[in-house]
């Protein structure tokens, strides 16, 4: 037999319920604490959501936050965040740091004058810097922009939800959007307690994580539906375990591509889209997670309806031939 | 198993051509586009090349595609902006002009309605105060006859003004649906002259749209910075001739009955009282260029239409030795006294511009006024340096994430991963192909949607490849084996991919910007993942089955 990478063994026997009580309480706990941590910390919101504007600076020269803070101070901006960033894809002489202005009380638009101040201000603390992002966004367009973002995962929650719901049963449509909101929701958290810059991006990323997440609860799902047909009398229970470890491989398999994918776009990809990267990794994490640990677990509560065989047997694609 | 029959195996081999065909300009992005510009600029030109261009033409044959993946102002750089058309803004100049009308509706009821007079009022409405309240209810119905009706798609019939009765006052507002109608204009006007205006600045591949009721979205790869292009595009440009009554040091001084006090635009402290009314407008121009006074000073010389040259003569010829504002966005750039009648319509503006500026007043009065101003909501500016950095990271990323994600397959399925890996290969090219066939932008959030593609096709290659272990578990013969692992997986597969792809296209209806630009790549990337995994992969298998006729398969 030809040599195989295996991060799971041919044939596994995990009882995916042994801990039903710490996994899944562990998981509501998790959802409470992020819920908790959201409204006790609240998100770092971007611009995006919270209006004002950013201006990302570069230099060869290193970057001096005491000196800018005190250059922009004398300008009487008000709220205003400079951080440095660093990142081992840039150069050894490039020095990058983010200049953040707090959207001004009763100002629908954005004041080129004000941006205008500060460059100028900063130019005079270091001649080498330059202005390489300036991006502002009124409080009007940021309200708006946090209504569509919640509408988006809101509609992808109920999109799949209808889905999943036509495609199998009531339950495994519970099942799956009470995984994939835990897995947003918990993502959320993890951004409220480390204080990563949410923004529009990272709304994006939440939404692949809907996807992520539903694709491998579907994949269980679909062989479990199968399994129903097959397998008359196993009790419910018994039978989830089954299905759970006959497609662990797959599942930790494709967590792992993708991880991997994402791994490097996360270490080369540069710190722009870092943010955004970090939250698809933790998703996919979280997702193949709640897809072992959440998502059965509400089925099983819930029950399904043996009675009568499942709606579809094996599912109509697959007797199209391929 | 089943053989795919022929016309199938040639569908799935012409995809696969096509995709590296469509693929190819790609991989010369900057000699491609050195290319199809020149093809634009030629075109534009009338057919006619200059050397330069011909060489640039030359440089990628012509027989291959030559559509590019166009980048999104993160890649390349850039400014974007969003702007706010203030449609009241042209309520007033409306309710001005109803006006005149009003009052001589009225005066021919002056025995009814006695004398009547124009009372201050917001800029919205008309309010007419009438000295014999009496004669209300026939004046009401006088100014209502003066109404039209608004020609809407929803239906037709509703009045564009609303006339209402206020204790003396006859008070005239535009009505719901002349508001609707008139907005819709404005912000129609305001974008082709947004449109006109970039245009003439000559920059690739602008993108200038409408959002909403209200607003623009303007997006030009290539410019400097915002605020650059909010000058272009945020200035009214509205230009006008005035006669003048007078000047004024008083920046509070009265200025009269229809007539304005507007500032001197190169000397502070100085006002000119000039009447309400202009002689000509910016809208009787047919040319502006600039160019130079005797003095050698930048200018902008212009030249009006039949109609207004003929106002401007007459005007002119009438008033020599007076002087004339000339009056842009509510500033009086010069007023030079009339020499004498100005025949021809041809004039010139001069008022200490540098060059920069009287190009651009040049720009801004060929292509027009905005009707009404623009406030932005948004605007984001992104250096070319930045973008060339996300391009080159994003590229690493994307090699070295495929590179280890094929080393990984291989090394967990052997020869099969080989196979999985000629099918990723082929997916990255049908759906660079058809980015850049249908034109979709690619943005930072683009380039993260085609590697985490690379990371989530091969799951249908994995749920196929671990049903056929299965199978071969379960004592399956090779050829059956990989069938019932195809066909078994398939279900699997379709399910997964419909929840994906449904919820990449929630983000595409609903999101915008960076969600817009990940949802095209994801969706399209789910779509070509699904036809490699599962057609690609299948015929490769079938042909080294056939080739091989293995006793016993590994996978």
């Amino acid at each position: 037999m030809a040599w195989r990478l295996k991060l799971v063994p041919t044939k596994t026997n995990i009882d995916f319920f042994r801990w039903q009580f710490v996994t899944f309480g562990a998981s509501v706990v998790a959802v409470v604490a992020s819920l908790v941590l959201v409204a006790v910390m609240g998100l770092n919101l971007g611009i995006d959501f919270r209006g004002g504007t950013t201006i990302r600076t570069e230099s060869s020269q290193p970057v001096d936050v005491g000196a800018y803070r005190q250059a922009l101070a004398a300008l009487n901006l008000g709220d205003v965040s400079i951080t440095e960033v660093k990142d081992p894809t840039f150069r050894a002489d490039q020095h990058v740091a983010q200049v953040r202005l707090g959207a001004r009380e009763g100002e629908e638009a954005v004041t080129p004058e004000v941006i205008a101040q500060v460059e100028t201000a900063l130019k005079a603390v270091d001649p080498a810097i330059s202005f390489p992002a300036v991006e502002s966004v009124g409080p009007k367009v940021s309200q708006e922009l946090i209504w569509k973002a919640f509408l988006a995962v809101a509609a992808g929650s109920v999109g799949i939800l209808f889905y999943v719901w036509m495609r199998f049963e009531w339950q495994f449509a519970v099942g799956t959007v009470a995984a994939l909101l835990h897995d947003v929701i918990v993502t959320v958290g993890v951004f409220a307690a480390l204080q990563i810059k949410f923004d529009l991006a990272i709304v994006a990323a939440l939404l692949t994580i809907l996807g992520y997440s539903v694709n491998d609860t579907v994949v269980i799902f679909d062989r479990l539906r199968e399994n129903l047909a097959k397998y008359k009398t196993m009790p419910l229970r018994e039978m989830m375990n089954l299905t759970a470890n006959e497609t662990l491989s797959r599942t930790i398999m494709t967590a792992t591509t993708t991880f991997i994918a994402l791994l490097v776009l996360f270490i080369f990809g540069g710190d722009v889209i870092r943010g955004f990267v970090f939250a698809m990794l933790f998703g996919v994490v979280i997702g193949t997670y709640s897809t072992l640990y959440v998502a059965k677990n509400i089925v099983l509560m819930l029950g399904v309806d043996r009675g009568d065989k499942p709606k579809k047997d094996t599912g109509e694609f697959a007797s199209i031939e391929a | 198993m089943t053989p795919t029959a022929l016309w199938k195996r040639l569908l799935i081999l012409a995809v696969c051509l096509w995709g590296v065909f469509a693929a190819l300009p790609n991989a010369f992005y900057s000699r491609v586009e050195g290319h199809n510009d020149a093809a634009v600029a030629i075109e534009k030109a009338g057919g006619v090349a200059t050397p330069d261009q011909d060489a640039a033409l030359g440089t990628w044959p012509a027989f291959l595609p030559s559509a590019l993946m166009p980048l999104g102002l993160d890649l390349r750089g850039g400014a974007h902006l969003l702007a706010k058309v203030e449609v009241e803004d042209v309520y007033k100049a409306r309710i001005d002009g109803l006006w005149p009308e009003v009052r001589d509706a009225l005066r021919d009821l002056r025995d009814q309605v006695g004398a009547v007079r124009r009372a201050p009022s917001p800029d919205d409405e008309l309010r007419v105060t009438v000295s014999n309240p009496e004669g209300m209810v026939a004046a009401v119905q006088a100014v209502q006859a003066l109404a039209t009706p608004v020609y809407t798609l929803t239906g037709v019939g509703a009045a564009d003004i609303e006339v209402t009765a206020e204790g003396a006052d006859i008070v005239v507002r535009l009505s719901e649906a002349e508001r609707a109608a008139s907005d819709d204009r404005t912000v129609q006007q305001s974008l082709e002259i947004i449109r006109n205006r970039v245009d003439e600045v000559g920059t690739r591949e602008p993108t200038i749209l409408r959002q909403g009721s209200d607003r623009i979205l303007i997006q030009v790869p290539g410019i400097g910075s915002a605020s650059e292009l909010k000058t272009l595009i945020g200035t009214t440009a509205k230009l006008t001739f005035n006669p003048v009554v007078k000047t004024t040091t008083n920046a509070g001084a009265d200025a009269g009955a229809r007539n304005a006090l507007l500032p001197a635009r190169n000397e502070t402290g100085l006002y000119y009282i000039v009447e309400e009314t202009p002689v000509v407008t910016g809208e009787e121009l047919v040319d502006a260029q600039p160019s130079f006074d005797q003095n050698g000073q930048p200018a902008v010389s212009f030249r009006f239409d039949g109609a207004g040259a003929r106002k401007f003569g007459d005007y002119t010829a009438a008033n020599i030795g007076a002087p004339f504002a000339i009056v842009l966005d509510d500033e009086v750039i010069s007023a030079p006294v009339i020499q004498s009648h100005i025949p021809g319509g041809n004039g010139i503006i001069t008022g200490s511009f540098t060059v920069e500026e009287s190009t651009e007043l040049a720009i801004l009065l060929r292509a027009g006024a905005l009707p009404a101003s623009l406030t932005f909501l948004e605007e984001r500016t992104i250096g070319p340096e930045l973008g060339a950095d996300s391009v080159a990271a994003g590229k690493l990323a994307a090699v070295i994430g495929m590179i280890a994600v094929a080393v990984y397959m291989v090394a967990s399925y052997g020869l099969f991963g080989v196979f999985a890996n000629i099918a990723l290969a082929v997916n990255m090219l049908i759906l660079i192909a058809l980015l850049s066939t249908i034109g979709a932008t690619l943005t930072l959030p683009g380039i993260a949607g085609i590697v985490l593609t690379v990371g989530m096709a091969v799951d249908a290659n994995v749920l196929i490849f671990e049903r056929i272990r299965e199978e071969l578990r379960a004592g399956l013969s090779p050829p059956k084996a990989v069938e019932a692992g195809f066909a078994r997986a398939l279900s699997a597969i379709i399910d997964s991919n419909v929840t994906g792809l449904l919820t990449a296209l929630i983000m595409f209806f609903i999101g915008s910007g960076p969600v817009r630009g990940f949802a095209v790549t994801m969706s399209l990337g789910i779509l070509t993942s699904m036809f490699t995994a599962v057609y690609v992969t299948r015929l490769v298998v079938e042909l080294w089955l056939n080739a091989r006729r293995p006793k016993t398969i590994v996978v």
